[in-house]
């Protein structure tokens, strides 16, 4: 039981932080709480759907048009919503925020009506793997481990969110973009006058967050195997607050604060499942808990308001 | 000789405020030109007007780049003017505190595609300054303001700019350092930059300027040879404390 739900929690909260990442990296960069990034995540998870069980493409080509489609619908999102404000006081971006979101999530009504519909997944990420031709019986129950049951999917969300994180820290870090990223966080005109095309930047900025999140729709769907147009409010919130959690501005801590709620969330439920009513709650005593603690978060640091 | 940059009746206005009210001013290649003044009068908002940081400006601003193009640079943005040859190193240095010292050279290259260049650009700054280099791997923040001040210079080479715009570098300094940075800003021109200088330490500005403009609440007020203005009973009374 516990390696079950140690691998529920790790893929839950790995999922968080894939969605927190791109909260984190608009925020960092342009003081703005992406409403709209849940909405990304939502339509990651459509495009997938249509593609692989409406067209029947293969199921990599189906992910790659997902991603695709939906690192352009942020790409969209930024030009229309948000550059043409960029100079307008932040509360405005922040309300276009809300809108977008809002319009995003009707527009799913409308174009894929509000019903959920199931994913069939592919039987190679649901079978069973052969835990026990691998690790023989008795060691488990030595390790008091018992009977495990573990599906492919559970061990490839957590690996391949890892890794697309990975990605995102050596671009971030190691690349001349990610240096502008950097830089621009701080100090949008200064950066501009190193030669630097602030709006190229940030709209990379949006591609790479909306490429994380639809990767974790198409996750998320294969996961709790259904989409619906809404499906992407509740996992949003909770990445923000793992964003805010983590320390917003933050990558790494964006990552882990997605890990720590996971595991909250699941292994609060394991233990007192009489309290399995209350698991979205969790997520905001964990906020407000930080919040008294550490307001900057985990890994935040003290971000001076810009001028 | 060849008009680098030449502006013509320059006007910028913040909100109702008339900032800068017809200031004109040419800058010949090769040259140490100095705008000099006191606080408000406007140097700054001229500076950046070049640089294209400032928008909704009246009047010319035209650059003749390296290969003899005359372009004009109103409307464009600061980015452009990088690629044109034209860096500024802004006032209070604006450095990025969490970027290492390398990193923020090597932004100042960000416009710039030729690697082996930008390498040896690198070395020819730390060469410049060889505290920068002693510091390459520390952030930005934890550098004294002198050497702030020096990366910020060096940050603004690292675009291999012909118009090199320095806005007080001498903001903060303590008297010795100002006249090593003067050093260096004298030794960058005569290994061929032009430079445009923006002082409040009008002195130290005259002595190496080939060229200076007083600015006064907006407009140009007296201008000459740095020589002349040394000598000008005006300048004398009101910025050399003589
Ligand atoms: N962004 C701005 N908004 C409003 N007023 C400004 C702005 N920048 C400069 N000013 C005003 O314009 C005038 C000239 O300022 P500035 O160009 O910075 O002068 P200097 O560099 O010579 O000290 C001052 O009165 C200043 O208050
Ligand atoms: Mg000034």
């Amino acid at each position: 039981m516990f390696v079950q739900n140690f691998f529920n929690a790790l893929g839950l909260g790995a999922l968080y932080g894939l969605i927190a990442v791109g909260y984190t990296m608009v925020y960092g960069i342009l003081r703005l709480i992406n409403f709209a990034h849940g909405d990304i995540f939502m339509l990651g998870a459509y495009f997938v759907f249509f593609a692989t069980i409406q067209y029947k493409l293969p199921w990599a080509l189906g992910v790659a048009l997902a991603i695709g489609g939906a690192t352009l619908c942020g790409l969209l999102v930024d030009r229309i919503a948000y550059r043409p404000l960029r100079g307008a006081p932040r509360i405005s971006a922040l309300i276009s925020a809300i809108g977008v979101s809002f319009f995003l999530q009707n527009l799913g009504v409308v174009v894929f009506t509000g019903m959920p519909r199931a994913v069939i997944r592919p039987r190679e990420l649901t079978n069973p793997l052969p835990i026990k031709d691998i690790i023989p019986l008795e060691f488990l129950q030595a390790g008091r481990i018992g009977e495990v049951r573990l599906i492919p999917l559970a061990i490839w969300v957590p690996v391949v969110s890892f890794l697309l994180v990975a990605v995102l820290l050596w671009i971030v870090y190691k690349t001349k973009p990610g240096l502008a990223m950097r830089a621009i966080s701080r100090d949008i005109e200064t950066t501009r006058l190193m030669g630097v095309s602030v709006d190229r930047v940030i709209a990379l900025t949006f591609a790479l967050g909306s490429a994380l999140a639809a990767f974790a729709g198409i996750m998320w769907a294969l996961r709790y195997p259904r989409v619906e147009p809404f499906m992407g409010v509740i996992p949003g919130f909770k990445a923000f607050i793992a964003a805010v959690f983590g320390g917003i501005g933050s990558i790494p801590g964006a990552m882990i604060g997605g890990l720590i709620l996971g595991f909250v969330e699941i292994m609060s439920v394991a233990f007192f499942p009489h309290l399995s009513g209350y698991r979205d709650a969790f997520a905001f005593i964990l906020l407000i808990f930080i919040l008294l603690v550490k307001p900057t978060g985990l890994l935040g640091e003290r971000m001076e308001e810009k001028i | 000789m060849q008009i680098v940059l030449d502006v013509q009746n320059l006007n910028i206005w913040y909100g109702g405020i008339h900032a800068v009210k017809g200031v004109s001013l040419s800058i010949e290649k090769g040259d140490i030109v100095t705008l000099i003044g006191a606080n408000g009068a406007g140097k700054s908002s001229t500076i950046r007007a070049i640089a294209g940081l400032v928008k909704g400006y009246r009047g010319t601003i035209q650059y003749t780049d390296a290969g003899g193009t005359q372009v004009q640079l109103n409307n464009r943005p600061p980015e452009d003017m990088v690629r044109m040859g034209i860096a500024l190193s802004p006032e209070g240095r604006r450095i990025l505190p969490h970027l290492t010292v390398e990193e923020n050279l090597r932004l100042g290259a960000y416009s710039r595609k030729d690697k082996a260049e930008t390498a040896s650009d690198m070395e020819y700054v730390y060469n410049l300054f060889p505290r920068l280099r002693e510091r390459r791997g520390q952030k930005g923040g934890t550098l004294s303001g002198g050497e702030q001040q020096m990366l910020a210079v060096g940050r603004a080479l690292m675009s291999r700019p012909d118009l090199l715009m320095l806005d007080e570098p001498s903001l903060g300094l303590a008297p010795k350092l100002v006249g090593e940075v003067f050093g260096i800003i004298r030794e960058i021109n005569r290994q061929g930059k032009t430079i445009l200088l923006v002082e409040q330490n009008a002195l130290a500005a005259l002595s190496i300027a080939n060229k200076a403009y007083v600015l006064e609440v907006g407009a140009t007020a007296v201008s000459g040879t740095g020589e002349e203005l040394l000598q000008d009973p005006r300048v004398r009374d009101a910025y050399l404390g003589a």
